[in-house]
């Protein structure tokens, strides 16, 4: 299945077109009510509640708004309109009609909400509690996994599952079992039984493996939902009010330019002074700068999926950039928690978008503090030591600046900085960085620090940058893909490095193998009423 | 093998239950829970006695046994047709091959799955016609109610047999969800939604035997196919006793025709509601209820899950072995119908495997018309110039490619308001079923019966009908 027309990720909660959205004073419900003929791209009905990008990219805008527009709600419920169906998951003839790369991006996307659906009970209380109301099956269950509890509707038939091996010969892609064991601790032997069961696990049993945290009664469901909702809202720490509209994108400071296999991602930096983060709201510089960010990102993985190069530049002012993020990391009110961390999110992203991340460091550039970030996010780093290329006499030169911001704020997802990523194990090295920060460091001590991987002259720059990236070009994608996901996360694991890193791998594995992909193979058998044919040998 | 029903054990059984130690066991603690739920859910009106059929053995001799019998003393047990040691595998992938005697691993989850299903509605229409002994219109259909009654019992016996023999501790605690759903119950309703509604009148039951049961009866037929030999065996056994409740069923709709006949003829007036009968409009559109709501089970259209057990083998066609063809059906294709956005109906054509669910609704389709012929042959016969009619497919459906759509019982798409205008001239209304409900009068005299409905041809058993077919206090 291919697009013809791009997709966006701009949406607006009146023209969501399978979730409701309604708030009730500290408690919102979020409803699933997925439109059947609503599929993104022709060729299949989302029938049972089952999703496709579409309908995530419209849960991923409704988790951003809850965030930043009501710093009043404490709980989110996560529910479904429909009788006797919570969610069926992913629509699999959605995936079986994918290409490889689309459907690895949708199980990347969908990843990176679930994970946002923690991040903001973790980080801002706003508490995700899923009120499954009937079946609950494969990415349905993943989504309830992303919730901090799980309500079960005791109707005696109702049941929670994830049947992606024993039907579909595949995973469950967005975390499932990692989060069966690691989060909610189900013992390794019965999640084995689980997720090997077609039919899935229901009431009292679902409780005993800890797969579910309660079981609710058919009658009253909604009210008792309502009331554990209430509880949940007291226990929370998130207090704010006069959240701020996210008002419609606009591409003012970050521009994107594609050519073929390589895509630029420039991001301008501020031209004015910081004013009062409420006050600017959307149109403030950093929070306006990571939603254009964020969007870039995500329109150049789904869309571009040949531009297998991202060089990232900056532009502007770094005073004017450390200002402005000093409004925000030391601001202490709940929206500059919440800029902080979508920041970091937008980061992440960065950190999983499986294409070749080089920056490039130029005169008039302004990596500093939080934008350094975005270069030290990236595989390579080169600076240019000498005056710009297309005026030798000015005396403008590269220059980078740490800060605050790149000790501690913005953590990946194996929970480590850039730097502790970049400087694993030497924290000799990290103290001497610590030294630094809050100056100007040209390009030689950018070398020295060893911050960047290369600082050519002026002389050498363009050359030098040019067979670099065309290296880069002829190499495997797939290869290339594999490396890079393996030098950007070092050190421990997480819950989120194993669902980006192990499951991803594997999934991707499974996914191409003939088993799963096969003419034969259980993905493409998958509603035609005939059996997978599997190859027994194991590998 | 043993043919013979070895009724000296605790559960009457040709399954050789006393050599099976933990099979024993765990039915026996299912038995006290069955009785409450019989005593909780069961019939609401107390006899001292009614004149059952029980199975004394399988064969052809021994199955219709006929005795007055207390109720809830009913010799519940687990009777499964004769074994053919040839018989091989009919369809699917694995045709030719011999049936299997155990659940293989593999088709567990789907094979429990199916009998919880077939399994969680024979005791639902127990539970749905709970209040009916209560407003009988004779001592013979009372009887009836309670011998369809006690078999729907027996049923839930048979599914329960299977889950308890074959599914390990997992069956057994379906077995007792069995128990705890509950027909219309608000916190944990049955799973298909026609065993949730309500049969609050006679009419309505005649209906449901005719209808719905009918449909238990195409349903039993596919998994009378099926490669597991115990489900095939025990189907086949519950497909006999099946029968009579069609009888009831038809012969139930036949009486009230008649009578209604009778009426018209009487009264020279089509508007026979004062005179205690109902109107063949009326009749109608419990016709169009009852089927309508009885198509729903069938499931959509097009499924995948049929089609996926039906290459497993679990699940076959009607009558699979008669059919003229590969019995694998991956490379034949059959035409749907579906209704189309702008009001007319389409077709498309689909792998006929894709589309079991629809070849099924066609067989069944095809049984309920023989029944309204007969019903219309009684208006000829009559002189009256009426006919009923089964509505369109599409009529009245919440399940499958019309649902969502208006479909008018003559198949025309209509839109949300001329559809709304209609629906009381083709569903019964609230005030419909307030006259039939006044009509429900018991009548418990020997030999006498309600005047909405004619007495039976024939009685049970060779009995009159005026026999003392139930004892009451």
């Amino acid at each position: 299945m291919t697009t013809t027309t791009p997709v966006t990720f701009d949406r607006r909660p009146d023209e969501y077109r399978h979730w409701r959205l309604h708030v009730d004073g500290e408690v919102a419900w979020l409803e699933m009510d997925v439109d059947e003929q609503g599929g993104l791209v022709e060729g299949y009905e989302l029938k049972l509640n089952s999703y496709d990008l579409g309908v995530d990219i419209e849960l991923y805008d409704a988790t951003q708004r809850l965030r930043f527009e009501h710093p009043e709600v404490r709980v989110v419920v996560v529910t479904s309109a429909k009788d006797k169906v919570f969610c069926a998951g992913a629509n699999i003839r959605m995936l079986a009609a994918s290409e490889h790369h689309w459907k690895v991006n949708f199980c990347k996307f969908t990843n990176e909400t679930r994970n946002g659906m923690e991040d903001a009970t973790e980080h801002s209380g706003q508490t995700y509690v899923a009120a499954v109301n009937g079946t609950c099956a494969g990415g349905g269950y993943e989504i309830a996994l992303a919730c901090d509890k799980i309500l079960l509707i005791d109707d005696n038939s109702s049941t929670v599952a994830l049947p992606e091996v024993p039907l579909l010969g595949v995973l469950p892609g967005t975390g499932g079992l990692t989060r069966v064991v690691d989060k909610r601790r189900v013992r390794r032997d019965l999640a084995d039984v689980f997720a090997t069961r077609p039919d899935g696990v229901k009431g009292k049993t679902a409780v005993d493996w800890r797969l579910v945290d309660e079981l609710v009664p058919r009658q009253g469901f909604r009210e008792a939902v309502a009331k554990r909702a209430r509880e949940i809202a007291r226990e929370s720490g998130r207090t704010g009010e006069g959240g701020i509209e996210l008002t419609p994108l606009e591409h003012r400071h970050v521009d994107i330019e594609v050519r073929k296999d390589q895509a630029t991602i420039t991001i301008k930096g501020p031209e004015n002074d910081p004013g009062d983060l409420h006050e600017e709201g959307a149109n403030g510089w950093f929070l306006a700068m990571t939603r254009e960010l964020d969007d870039a990102i995500l329109r150049l993985r789904t869309n571009e999926v040949e531009a297998g190069t991202w060089i990232l530049k900056t532009v502007g002012d770094p005073e004017k950039v450390l200002a402005h993020e000093q409004t925000v990391l030391g601001g202490k009110d709940w929206l500059a928690n919440e800029i902080t961390h979508y920041f970091k999110r937008t980061l992440k992203r960065l950190d999983v978008t499986s294409r070749s991340l080089v920056a490039l460091i130029e005169p008039g550039s302004c990596f500093a503090g939080s934008l350094l970030e975005i270069a030290l996010a990236a595989d390579r780093q080169y600076i240019l030591d000498g005056p710009p290329i297309d005026d030798e006499d000015s005396d403008e030169r590269a220059t980078i600046r740490l800060s605050e911001a790149n000790f501690g704020a913005f953590p990946m997802g194996n929970g480590l900085t850039r730097l502790q990523t970049r400087f694993y194990g030497d924290d000799d090295h990290l103290a001497w960085l610590a030294r630094e920060k809050d100056h100007e460091l040209s390009a030689a001590e950018a070398v020295e620090l060893g911050l960047v991987t290369d600082a050519p002259d002026d002389l050498d720059w363009e050359d030098e940058i040019r067979i670099a990236l065309e290296g880069r070009a002829s190499l495997s994608p797939d290869a290339l893909t594999g490396m890079e996901a393996n030098h950007r996360f070092v050190g421990p694991e997480t819950i989120e490095t194993k669902i980006f890193g192990r499951l991803a791998a594997w999934q991707n594995w499974i996914f191409t193998r003939p088993n799963a992909s096969g003419p034969e193979g259980a993905l493409r058998r998958y509603g035609t009423g005939q059996k997978a044919v599997f190859d027994r040998k194991r590998v | 093998m043993p043919e013979k029903i070895d009724y000296d054990a605790k559960i009457p059984n040709n399954v050789n239950l006393s050599e099976d130690r933990r099979l024993q066991r765990a039915l026996e603690g299912w038995q006290p829970k069955f009785m409450h739920w019989w005593g909780e859910m069961g019939p609401t009106l107390e006899t001292q006695g009614v004149y059952l059929r029980t199975a004394v053995s399988v064969g052809r001799e021994g199955w219709a046994h006929f005795d007055h019998v207390n109720v809830p003393d009913y010799r519940w047990g687990i009777f499964l047709a004769e074994r053919d040691p040839d018989r091989r595998i009919a369809f699917g992938e694995h045709k030719g091959e011999e049936v299997w005697q155990q659940v293989p691993g593999e088709y567990r989850a789907d094979l429990q799955r199916l009998i919880v299903i077939q399994g969680d509605t024979e005791p639902a229409s127990v539970e749905q016609q709970k209040l009916l002994g209560l407003t009988a219109p004779s001592l013979y259909d009372l009887r009836n109610l309670f011998q369809v009654n006690v078999e729907e019992g027996r049923h839930l016996w048979a599914m329960v047999y299977l889950l308890h023999a074959y599914f390990g501790r997992e069956g057994r605690d379906e077995a007792e969800g069995l128990l705890l759903r509950n027909s219309g119950s608000p916190d944990a309703p049955r799973i298909l939604g026609a065993f949730n509604e309500e049969t609050a009148d006679w009419l309505a039951f005649y209906m449901f035997t005719y209808f719905t049961d009918r449909d238990g009866k195409y349903q039993l037929g596919t998994l009378k196919e099926s490669s597991f030999d115990p489900l095939s065996r025990t189907c086949e056994f519950m497909l006999k006793e099946e029968a009579h409740h069609m009888m009831v069923g038809t012969t139930g709709v036949d009486r009230v025709v008649t009578r209604s006949a009778e009426l018209i003829r009487e009264h020279d007036t089509l508007d026979i509601g004062p005179h205690g009968g109902i109107p063949l409009t009326l009749i109608q559109k419990y016709i169009n209820f009852h089927y309508t709501v009885s198509l729903d089970l069938f499931g959509s259209e097009t499924s995948t899950n049929a089609a996926n057990y039906y290459t497993a083998g679990l699940k076959g066609r009607w009558q699979e072995t008669r059919r003229k063809d590969d019995h694998k059906l991956t490379d034949d294709a059959r035409t749907l119908e579906k209704p189309a956005e702008d009001g007319t109906w389409t077709s498309e054509e689909l792998q006929a495997i894709l589309l079991l669910n629809l070849d099924l609704r066609s067989e069944y389709v095809a049984d309920c018309q023989t029944g309204v012929k007969r019903w219309n042959k009684i208006l000829a016969d009559a002189g009256i110039d009426h006919t009923f009619r089964l509505p369109h497919p599409g009529f009245n459906r919440e399940v499958g490619i019309n649902s969502g759509h208006h479909v008018t019982p003559d198949g025309t798409i209509v839109d949300e308001a001329t559809w709304q205008a209609g629906k009381s001239k083709w569903l019964p209304t609230t005030e419909d079923l307030t006259f039939v409900r006044s009509l429900m009068h018991p009548v418990y005299e020997r030999g006498k019966i309600a005047s909405w409905v004619a007495p039976p041809r024939q009685g049970i058993n060779g009995k009159p009908f005026d026999y003392e077919y139930v004892y009451l206090t």
